[in-house]
């Protein structure tokens, strides 16, 4: 192994780590969610700072093995998406630690039925298994897996368009319950989000292993 | 730990001012490169550490220079056994005009290591921590000069580590060979960096920010920065460094 070799690996090595303190931040977030655990909610938006600095190490990273090692092809093609990818995943944490602050703001456990109509446990974890599946396709490089997320963000897309109809017909018939109900919008907004981070990076992914620019292009593409 | 230190030298040649007031520490079990622009003292400064330029007419130094804590031109210093323990390696491969086994056991045998087991287990582990051992082991009778040009440097390195070096000098070591045997000499300073000091002098600045931990950057015969070569090449404090190593002079 060269040592640019040893380098690249320590940088995937690093970026996995930090992916998997993202999707353990949504797992958080969804348990807070639903058993309305403000101390977990609390410790969510306190790891926050953690993801913020792995993000800083891992664009030093990037940055000093472009001007040290002057990688080219794959080499390079993979620094180029580390940075991206790493960008991405720290808006996902943030946006989990932005779901935790509504917990936290909110006076009382949120209603069930609110949950339910809203679908936003199930966005949370579809957007949790979108990063679990990506970062899979990002470990193997398997593009055929990282080609299959950009259908999926489909479903995050339907629940974030009908979210507007469904949460004003719950307010209409239960108006003491605003306060929650305008938070699990807010979130249902973060989340639509998640999935666009989880595109990207495997747009990032397909970049990195075939050298193919999928980002603005049609859905034709992105078979 | 400082294996080695330069503290304000001064370099003449006769009335030329070569070097002016470098001060530099080394630490142990690191690679430091030296880069500049082509006559701005870096290779005068790199035989400040063996005292080759004791042999150039004219020379005058002042200033002080340390391999551990020591004073190297003190006068009680024994300038072979100081040479005996900074190995050189120059920027054209040259080897004896002996054969592969003879160029690594004669230093061994100049040092008074007459054992013959002794000498030819050296020459293998010399050879071997220099990459060379597996493509050389059949041919150790071979001149030397059979060799291709990587495989002579790596002969060279071999020769300089058998006589258990703890500094290693290596004056473009690489400029003269071609890229693939660039990348085996660049991952053997790497590896033997684990066991030795390793100054290397380098116009390549690429190779620079590949193979050390600290880079200097000489000009007009000045040091005038020094730093952990990530920060060198990625946010250089002075403009000439930043002038240099992005291209625009030199």
């Amino acid at each position: 192994m060269t040592h640019l070799d040893e380098e690249l690996l320590q940088l995937k090595s690093a970026i996995t780590e930090m992916w998997q303190q993202v999707i353990s931040q949504l797992k958080k977030t969804q348990e807070a969610l639903v058993t309305y655990d403000k101390d977990l909610a609390r410790e969510i938006t306190a790891h926050e700072k953690r993801v913020n600095a792995m993000e800083l190490n891992i664009d030093r990273d990037c940055e000093n093995i472009i001007a040290l090692f002057n990688p080219v092809a794959i080499d390079l093609r993979f620094v180029l998406a580390v940075l991206k990818i790493n960008n991405n995943l720290e808006r996902s944490g943030d946006i989990a630690g932005g779901i935790a602050k509504f917990i936290v703001k909110n006076e009382s456990p949120f209603d069930e039925k609110l949950l339910e109509v809203t679908q936003v446990l199930l966005m949370i974890e579809e957007a949790k298994d979108m990063l679990e599946d990506v970062l899979k396709a990002f470990e193997t490089e398997d593009t055929k897996l990282a080609r299959r997320i950009f259908k999926r963000d489909e479903l995050l897309d339907e629940i974030n368009i009908r979210a507007n109809a469904v949460i004003a017909e719950y307010i209409r018939t239960n108006p003491e319950k605003i306060d929650q109900s305008l938070y699990i919008l807010s979130a249902i907004r973060k989340l639509e989000r998640v999935g666009d981070q989880c595109k990207n990076i495997a747009e990032e992914i397909i970049f990195y292993v075939e050298a193919k620019v999928l980002k603005h292009g049609s859905k034709k593409d992105k078979k | 730990m400082h294996k080695i230190q330069a503290k304000s030298i001064n370099l003449y040649y006769k009335d030329f001012h070569a070097l002016k007031d470098v001060s530099i520490a080394i630490r142990e079990n690191t690679v430091t490169a030296l880069i500049g622009p082509s006559g701005c003292g870096k290779s005068t400064f790199l035989r400040i550490f063996n005292r080759m330029n004791d042999l150039i007419d004219g020379v005058r130094i002042t200033g002080i220079a340390l391999m551990d804590e020591e004073d190297i031109y003190d006068r009680k210093t024994q300038v072979d056994e100081l040479r005996r323990k900074v190995g050189m390696v120059f920027q054209k491969p040259n080897p004896f005009p002996k054969s592969i086994f003879e160029n690594v056991a004669y230093g061994l045998r100049v040092n008074g290591i007459s054992d013959k087991k002794m000498i030819e287990e050296w020459v293998e582990r010399s050879l071997s921590k220099a990459a060379l051992w597996d493509e050389v082991k059949d041919k150790l009778k071979k001149s030397a000069f059979e060799l291709s040009g990587g495989q002579q440097q790596r002969l060279c390195i071999a020769r300089a580590l058998a006589i258990k070096p703890s500094v290693l000098l290596m004056d473009e070591p690489a400029s003269a060979l071609d890229p693939i045997s660039t990348a085996k000499i660049e991952e053997l300073i790497y590896d033997l960096k684990k066991n030795y000091t390793i100054l290397i002098v380098t116009h390549n600045m690429q190779q620079a920010g590949r193979v050390s931990d600290h880079t200097g950057f000489f000009y007009l015969g000045e040091l005038v920065e020094y730093g952990e070569t990530k920060t060198i090449f990625t946010n250089p404090k002075d403009k000439k460094t930043q002038n240099y190593i992005t291209g625009r002079f030199g």
